[in-house]
C-alpha cells in the first residue's frame, strides 16, 4: 500500500490475465459468491431486462472506473485515496445517470432511484481498493469487465427467476403456459430474497455434493492405495 | 499510492489532489449533460406529444397554452430559465374547430405520484380520454390503472368523475369502474383527474369567452394569434 507493489504471499503466486478476467465470473462472483451489492440484486431484478439494463449500467462505471483509478495509482496520495476513488465512481455514475436518460430512456425510467445508488454499491469501491489500486490498467480493465460480467450473471439469474414465477415470461416472451397463475409476490420486493435465496440454495447444494463427491474419492484412494500392489485387478475395476 | 514512509505529505498536495479530481468530474458531468440534454427533452417532447394525439384522438394540430398571472395566454411568458410554466395543449380538428384541450395531472398514487394526460371537452363538460403517463403501482396488481381497460373507461366521462365499485349489474353510464384490489391506485387516478379539472376549468372558460369576444369584436381570427408550438400529433 506504499507506493510498493503488494507483498508477495507465501504460496501464493502471482495471477496470470486470464484468471484476472474469469475470476469474476464464477470463482470470486461478486453476488454469487461475495455476496456484494445486494441493494440492486434485490431492487431491479423483478425482470431479465431490468437484470440486464442495471448489470450493463454497473458494467460502464465499474471498467471505466477501474481503468481510470490504476491510470492515477501513482499519483494519488495514501491519505485521500478513498475520497478520490468515491469521487472517481460518482463522476461515472452520474454519467451513466445522464447518458441511460439520453439513450435508453425506457430503461432509465424502470431503474429509476436505483441508478444514483450504484455510487454506494461496495463491489466498486471493493475492486478498487483491493485490485485498480495495485495492478496495471490492463490487468484492472480485465478485473473490471469479468466482475461485470459475474455481477450481471447473478442479476440475471435472480431475474430470470422472478420473472418466470412472477409473470410468466422471460424477457417479455411468454414460457409458461398462459393458463400459470403468475405468482405476483415474485415481482414485488419480497420475490427479491425468496429469488436470491433459490439461487443461493441451489448453489449451496452444488458446492456440497461436490465436496461429498471429493472426500468419496479421497478415501475410496486411501482404502485402494495399499490394495494396489496386490490385486492389479481391483485398480482396473476402479 | 506514494506515500514516503515516515513522511507527512502536505497538506496542498492532498488538496491539489482531491481539487483535480474535483475539478476533472465537474467538467465531464457538465460536458456531458450538455451534449445530451436536447435528446432527452426531445424524447420528453415526444412522450407529451404522442399523449396529446392519443386523448385527444389525433388532433390535426394543437398549441400549446401557457398559465401566466392566473390566466391563459398563447404566447410563452418571459421567465428565468429553468422555470417550469403550467401549460395546457388545445387540440383542433382538419376543419380549424377546436376539440378539446390536452391538461397533465399529478396525484398521489399508493406507492409514488401518478402523472396523467386527461383529454376535455369544455363544451360537454366531459372527458375526451386520459392516458397514464408515469406510475410507479404495485406491479402485476395495481399497475392495471395504466392499462386501457381502465383508462377507456374515462373516455366521454362526465366531469367531476365518479368511480363505482364492480357490481354485477354493472356500472351507472358515466362512471368508471375501479379495478378489484387496486381501489387505492384507481381512487388515485380519478381524484387526480377531478382535482385537476376543477382547477382549471374556471381557467379554460375563461379563456374560451375572452377569444368569443375578440372574435365578436371582429378582430383576426383568435387562432392565429396562438402559435403553433406542437407539431401535430406522431401516427404511429
Amino acid at each position: 500500500m506504499r507506493g510498493v507493489p503488494p507483498p508477495e504471499i507465501p504460496g501464493r503466486r502471482r495471477s496470470t490475465a486470464t484468471e484476472d478476467l474469469l475470476r469474476g465470473i464464477w470463482k470470486e462472483n461478486p453476488t454469487l459468491v461475495m455476496l456484494l451489492g445486494m441493494c440492486p440484486t434485490m431492487a431491479i431484478t423483478g425482470s431479465v431486462r431490468n437484470s440486464i439494463a442495471m448489470g450493463v449500467t454497473t458494467a460502464f462505471v465499474l471498467i471505466l472506473s477501474s481503468i481510470t483509478v490504476s491510470t492515477v495509482r501513482n499519483v494519488v496520495r495514501h491519505e485521500v485515496r478513498v475520497a478520490t476513488y468515491i469521487l472517481i465512481i460518482a463522476t461515472y455514475v452520474q454519467l451513466a445517470d445522464i447518458l441511460t436518460a439520453a439513450l435508453i430512456p425506457d430503461a432509465h425510467k424502470a431503474l429509476g432511484a436505483f441508478i444514483p445508488l450504484i455510487v454506494g454499491n461496495c463491489l466498486l469501491l471493493g475492486r478498487q481498493e483491493a485490485f485498480s489500486s495495485r495492478n496495471t490498467v490492463w490487468r484492472s480493465a480485465l478485473d473490471g469487465i469479468g466482475m461485470s460480467a459475474g455481477f450481471t450473471l447473478g442479476l440475471t439469474t435472480v431475474g430470470t427467476i422472478r420473472e418466470i414465477l412472477g409473470g410468466g415470461t422471460w424477457l417479455g416472451i411468454r414460457v409458461l403456459p398462459a393458463a400459470f397463475e403468475p405468482w405476483v409476490i415474485m415481482k414485488l420486493p419480497p420475490g427479491g430474497f425468496f429469488g436470491f435465496g433459490l439461487v443461493l440454495l441451489a448453489l449451496a447444494w452444488y458446492y456440497d455434493l461436490k465436496k461429498r463427491r471429493a472426500a468419496v474419492q479421497a478415501a475410496i484412494a486411501t482404502v485402494t492405495a495399499p490394495a494396489r500392489e496386490r490385486a492389479p485387478a481391483l485398480e482396473r475395476a476402479r | 499510492m506514494p506515500a514516503p514512509s515516515g513522511a507527512v505529505t502536505p497538506s496542498w498536495k492532498l488538496l491539489l489532489t482531491l481539487g483535480a479530481a474535483g475539478a476533472a468530474s465537474g467538467l465531464a458531468i457538465v460536458l456531458v449533460y450538455t451534449a445530451t440534454l436536447p435528446r432527452v427533452e426531445a424524447y420528453e417532447a415526444g412522450i407529451t406529444r404522442e399523449a396529446i394525439g392519443e386523448v385527444l384522438h389525433a388532433p390535426a394540430r394543437s398549441d400549446t397554452l401557457w398559465l401566466s398571472g392566473g390566466a391563459l395566454t398563447a404566447t410563452r411568458p418571459v421567465t428565468e430559465a429553468g422555470t417550469v410554466v403550467e401549460r395546457v395543449y388545445r387540440g383542433y380538428d382538419a376543419s380549424g374547430a377546436a376539440t378539446g384541450y390536452a391538461i397533465e395531472a399529478v396525484g398521489p398514487g399508493f406507492s409514488e405520484n401518478i402523472r396523467l394526460m386527461v383529454g376535455y371537452d369544455p363544451a360537454k363538460g366531459a372527458l375526451l380520454g386520459m392516458k397514464v403517463l408515469e406510475s410507479k403501482e404495485t406491479p402485476g396488481i395495481a399497475d392495471s390503472v395504466v392499462g386501457p381497460a381502465f383508462t377507456r373507461q374515462f373516455t366521454g366521462a362526465a366531469v367531476p368523475v365518479v368511480g363505482a365499485r364492480p357490481t354485477p349489474k354493472g356500472p351507472e353510464p358515466g362512471q368508471v369502474v375501479m379495478i378489484t384490489g387496486a381501489t387505492i391506485s384507481s381512487r388515485a387516478v380519478i381524484k387526480a383527474v377531478n382535482r385537476t379539472l376543477e382547477r382549471w376549468e374556471p381557467l379554460l372558460a375563461r379563456y374560451e369567452s375572452g377569444l368569443r369576444r375578440t372574435a365578436a369584436a371582429g378582430d383576426a381570427a383568435p387562432r392565429v394569434a396562438a402559435t403553433a408550438t406542437l407539431p401535430p400529433a406522431r401516427k404511429n
